[in-house]
């Protein structure tokens, strides 16, 4: 037929895909195979002409004892995100989706879910304040119930700053998973629940036996995006306390940073760019096998 | 039973209420110290306002924030409008054109979705550099485009396969051309997929930090995200103002967003993808 030929030979169709595929290869892929390229040489912001030096680089790399303390904070990350995020959300939205609560559900999901549309910088900052040892509200909070002892400055404190970063992270993004949790409920065929329901089943049965067996798919691709998440850390550590006090919530992304823009070691830099590649590429890799069923694609 | 029952309901209705607490409370805090002199926020940082000092948002706008905001506004309708119509016209290429190597194509352009930015953010300095548009908005709007075409292909592909073939093969018997049928069927059908991938769009890139911190070396061309960090250092004393400077910047996305949920659901959903 006619029609046929028009949408069938590749050259009617790639005049669509070329400005996009062009731009994706050139700005997305080509820097990272740079990236590589780069991790060979030392070289500096303002001199290109480095000197070749093969994986030297990696070798510091391996032997650097921030890159061990970047490895554990980002690794927490990952570990206190899946606990917040996906088990948290996961256990807010079946409570969402309860009778007692469901006619209040758009309330407290568009509460929930509101500070993961604003700036990390906003509310990086706004955090900052918040955790000031003096006026902040935490210390403040913490004197109105009785326990001044436990005031203390939370992101100045080498023992308690990363977990004060990765506490704002919670308070973010866990409203978000909520809410991929929450429409992902809504696939889930009503008559199962009122089936188990017939049956006699417990409201806690029936979210272990249908709720959760239902969302397998999503809660491994949400703990997926947490973990690779968890692994891109970079903006709300730099808000906050960029890598401070001394190195201890160095994750690998400030780690980047710092060496390249406030050391100018950029070959070194970009060495730790590859260490994140590899690690998000490992994980989307595991990622795309367990979604595959899900998607259309 | 029933006063278990009843039980269980307080306990649920407690800490629900104590989340939205922690929610809503420090983003009120933040807007309602915005209006508080520098001594009434060190005297008093809990409390309302004594003298409600609406001069506050001035200052912060004058002090920069306005600037900022304009050019948070420029990249992100520019970035946004380059990332529908490239993207739009990719998704079409790729969902109703039936062709060798296809999904070879598909699955390079998906692949962008995987890749984290830090590691292509010192080459992409250097390549800026090189083609001189490093310290520009182009400098941004370019990286931007290209890392959120993905995602969009992958949103507006999805929703254009479920428009029926027939609809584009009448056309086609009528004498419709591929590019008309692209702009006069798939553009017009697909609205709602449009509307969400702009929404998401628009929110990565407004709010965006990394690159808008290492690709831009002039203040004036600064987004709102670094803008901010600019002004703490030079406000640092001015909690009132700085605060304001940070309502200012938080309220336009929490619009947009209690405005147009569903769309931002939607895309959310097909692309299960965090910012």
């Amino acid at each position: 037929m006619m029609l046929k030929s028009s949408f069938s030979n590749a050259r009617s169709a790639l005049p669509f895909i070329i400005p996009a595929l062009l731009l994706i290869v050139l700005f997305v892929f080509l820097p990272i195979v740079f990236n590589l390229y780069y991790s060979m040489f030392r070289w500096s912001a303002f001199d290109m002409n480095g000197e070749f030096v093969g994986l030297d680089y990696y070798t510091k790399l391996f032997r650097d004892p921030v890159f061990y303390i970047a490895l554990k904070n980002n690794s927490l990350y990952a570990v206190i995100s899946l606990l917040f995020q996906v088990g948290g959300g996961l256990v807010i939205a079946a409570i969402l989706e309860e009778k007692i609560i469901r006619r209040w559900q758009p309330f407290f999901r568009t509460v929930f879910f509101m500070p993961a549309v604003i700036s990390i910088s906003v509310v990086g900052l706004m955090w900052q304040l918040l955790y000031n040892p003096d006026i902040g509200l935490i210390n403040g909070a913490l004197k109105a119930i009785g326990h001044n002892d436990w005031a203390r400055s939370w992101l100045g404190d080498s023992k308690t700053a990363i977990y004060a970063v990765v506490a704002v992270s919670q308070w973010q993004y866990t409203g978000y998973m909520t809410m991929l949790f929450l429409i992902a409920m809504h696939k889930i065929p009503g008559e199962l629940y009122e089936a188990a329901m017939m049956d006699g089943a417990s409201r806690i049965r029936t979210f272990f036996h249908i709720t959760i067996p239902q969302l397998k798919e999503m809660i491994l691709v949400g703990s997926m995006i947490t973990v690779i998440g968890a692994f891109k850390v970079f903006d709300e550590v730099y808000v906050m306390t960029f890598g401070g006090p001394g190195r201890s919530t160095e994750v690998l992304g400030t780690m980047l940073y710092r060496a390249a823009f406030r050391n100018d070691e950029m070959g070194y830099a970009s060495s730790i760019g590859t260490v994140i590649f590899a690690i998000t590429l490992l994980l989307s890799l595991l990622q795309m096998r367990i979604s595959k069923t899900g998607r259309e694609v | 039973m029933t006063g278990l029952n009843r039980l269980y309901r307080i306990a649920i209705w407690l800490w629900f209420a104590a989340y939205a607490i922690c929610i809503l409370y420090p983003l009120f805090w933040l807007a309602m110290n915005g209006f508080k002199s520098n001594r009434n926020f060190f005297l008093d940082p809990w409390g309302l306002p004594e003298k409600w000092q609406w001069q506050n948002y001035v200052s912060a706008w004058k002090a920069g924030i306005g600037h900022y905001f304009l050019n948070s506004a420029f990249v992100t309708v520019v970035s946004v409008f380059l990332v529908l119509l490239i993207g739009s016209m990719a998704a079409f290429g790729l969902s109703r054109f039936r062709f060798k190597g296809a999904n070879l194509l598909l699955l390079i352009v998906v692949s962008g979705l995987m890749l984290a930015p830090q590691v292509s953010l010192i080459s992409l300095y250097k390549m800026l550099q090189m083609i001189g548009l490093y310290n520009t908005h182009w400098g941004l709007i370019v990286p931007y485009v290209a890392f959120q075409l993905p995602f969009s292909i992958f949103l507006m592909r999805s929703y254009f396969l479920s428009i029926p073939r027939e609809l584009e093969e009448s056309a086609t018997i009528d004498g419709c051309s591929t590019w008309q049928v692209y702009w006069h069927i798939i553009l017009p059908m697909g609205k709602p997929i449009l509307a969400s991938a702009a929404l998401l769009t628009g929110m990565n890139v407004w709010n965006e930090f990394m690159f808008a911190m290492v690709f831009i070396e002039d203040s004036a061309l600064r987004t709102i995200p670094v803008g901010l960090m600019n002004l703490r250092s030079q406000l640092n004393t001015d909690f009132g103002v700085q605060l304001a400077g940070l309502a200012i910047s938080a309220l336009p996305m929490i619009i947009v967003f209690i405005l147009f949920q569903k769309q931002f659901v939607r895309g959310m959903m097909a692309g299960s993808v965090k910012g």
